[in-house]
């Protein structure tokens, strides 16, 4: 199991709730807009990682689950 | 002339000029006949045929993205109704070869469309060109005209733009006529134009790919290095005496590259290679290296769309930099954040620093925001235009000390920068050809089901 966060830029607008649910993972710019620092997630942060994409208001975080 | 077998002359024409030895004097593009008795007939065959002599003549993609031919052409062949897109957008302004081959040599970049559908199995093909390229879109509709090649091929005049050019920007335009790239995955080679797996390739790769398909691999090979193999379209510009498009072997040292272009018109300080998204290196080290791609990557540069500016020891650097980080900005499609706001940032922290008006921690921030903006971006402009700002930070350091200090008085270089941004996604067609969105692309032209041409 390895789950890697990505963002759609397009579809960002900088809400940045992904950085304030997820800063160990993820920062802000200088403009608002998240740096995904770590892309792979620690199976300690799963569940926070899957809330943050969740919680994305325009659905930009990317949450990719795989099986291997 | 009766059409050949695929590779069957076994001698193409010697040494340089090749895919520019068909350009006549006068402007006028070669008619049918005139292309067939310089080239010989467009011959027959294709498929994993055809695919094979690509990938033994080592071809690889001149647009940009250097990526090898033969790979990108399997990856559509044989699957479910492949298309063909000739990407002859050239939004590099400090490009001109590929508009050249469309204005100059039509037929031969048509025949590689040609050849290329055959190589993927595609029945259709869409020739995009900016719609101010009036010149190229009127000799490939008359080049066109002149042509029956069982393979249904649209001409489309697409807005002007730098990431217009860009390839899901092309798909994109042609489905929707939005001219702004798209998130990737998926590529369009995967799921393009309609959903359909999209061949998407550049006019200088498509006519080298209609000589290898007359003279074969072995004569693309004569030319160039074993890891570099054939001939290439270099635009070189700057402070030469005839800046101009130059069709040169790999291999080819710099100096005589500048020497081709009327050699240099003052000492140069610097050279730009690979256009807008490229890099700066001093010209005491640039003038060493060869084109070939190891020589360029140890040097931190690539190629690009085969683009060279020479940068004379009268201009500045810094205001070079200035002037183009902001015509790069300007050009962001305005889609994603740290593109719009990243690049701004810095188009305004690099004429600062060249206006000697940046305060203390301006150099540190300026380089902080080039690595953030790296990768951020849907496509690749702003790590294009971030790698070019930070080439220009180690080529003119020494000059960043001095503009600290004062004003720099050196004179403009005349680069070629680009006429301003046309509104992307504006729909607006040369005479005679589909405003984008109109209609289905491919169904406007249908395939006639005929052989090409009788054998004359």
């Amino acid at each position: 199991m390895s789950a890697r966060l990505r963002v759609n830029p397009i579809m960002c607008e900088g809400h940045a709730f992904c950085a304030d649910l997820l800063p160990e993972l993820i920062r802000l710019d200088d403009w608002g807009y998240p740096i995904i620092e770590e892309a792979e997630v620690p199976p300690d942060l799963l569940a926070l990682a899957r809330r943050a994409a969740d919680a994305c208001p325009t659905l930009a975080l990317l949450l990719d689950e795989r099986d291997d | 002339m009766t059409p050949g077998t695929l590779a069957a002359r076994r001698t193409g024409p010697e040494g340089l000029p090749r895919l520019l030895a068909g350009m006549a004097v006068d402007a006028a593009p070669p008619t049918l006949a005139g292309h067939e008795d310089r080239y010989g007939p467009l011959p027959t065959g294709g498929g994993a045929e055809l695919i094979e002599l690509v990938e033994q003549s080592g071809l690889r993609g001149r647009g940009g993205a250097d990526f090898p031919t033969a790979v990108k052409l399997r990856a559509v062949a044989g699957r479910r109704s492949p298309i063909v897109i000739v990407n002859g957008s050239e939004t590099e302004p400090a490009s001109a070869k590929d508009r050249l081959l469309l204005m100059r040599l039509p037929h031969l970049v048509l025949d590689g469309t040609v050849l290329a559908a055959r190589a993927v199995g595609a029945r259709h093909a869409v020739v995009r060109v900016g719609e101010r390229r009036v010149r190229a879109l009127d000799a490939l509709q008359q080049a066109l005209a002149e042509r029956s090649d069982g393979i249904g091929i649209e001409l489309v005049a697409g807005p002007e733009g730098y990431v217009t050019g860009e390839e899901t920007a092309v798909v994109h335009h042609l489905e929707r006529g939005i001219a702004k790239p798209t998130f990737i995955p998926p590529r369009p080679y995967e799921h393009g134009l309609h959903g359909r797996p999209t061949l998407v390739q550049n006019p200088e790769t498509l006519a080298q790919l209609a000589l290898i398909a007359r003279y074969g691999p072995e004569w693309f090979r004569e030319l160039g290095s074993a890891a570099d193999p054939g001939s290439v379209l270099v635009t070189i510009s700057g402070a030469v005496a005839a800046p101009n498009v130059y069709e040169l072997a790999f291999g080819t040292r710099m100096t005589d590259l500048l020497r081709a272009a009327g050699g240099r018109t003052e000492p140069l300080q610097a050279l730009l290679i690979g256009g807008y998204f490229g890099t700066w290196i001093s010209a005491a080290r640039g003038e060493q290296l060869r084109l070939s791609r190891a020589e360029l990557r140890s040097a931190g540069a690539a190629l690009g769309s085969g683009v060279v500016i020479a940068l004379g020891e009268s201009a500045c650097g810094l205001h070079e930099t200035a002037r183009i980080i902001s015509y790069l900005a300007g050009e962001s499609a305005g889609q994603c954040g740290p593109c719009v706001h990243g690049l701004a940032a810095i188009a305004e922290s690099v004429r600062a620093l060249a206006e000697g008006q940046a305060h203390s921690g301006e150099l540190a921030r300026l380089k902080r925001w080039c690595e953030e903006v790296r990768g951020r971006g849907a496509c690749h402009h702003p790590d294009g235009a971030a790698r070019f700002v930070q080439s220009a930070l180690a080529v003119f350091e020494p000059e960043l000390e001095r503009h600290r200090h004062g004003r720099c008085a050196a004179p403009a270089a005349g680069l070629p920068i680009g006429a301003p941004a046309a509104t992307p996604g504006r729909r607006r067609t040369a005479s005679g050809v589909r405003p984008p969105g109109s209609a289905d692309p491919v169904r406007r032209r249908p395939a006639p089901g005929r052989p090409r041409r009788e054998s004359r």
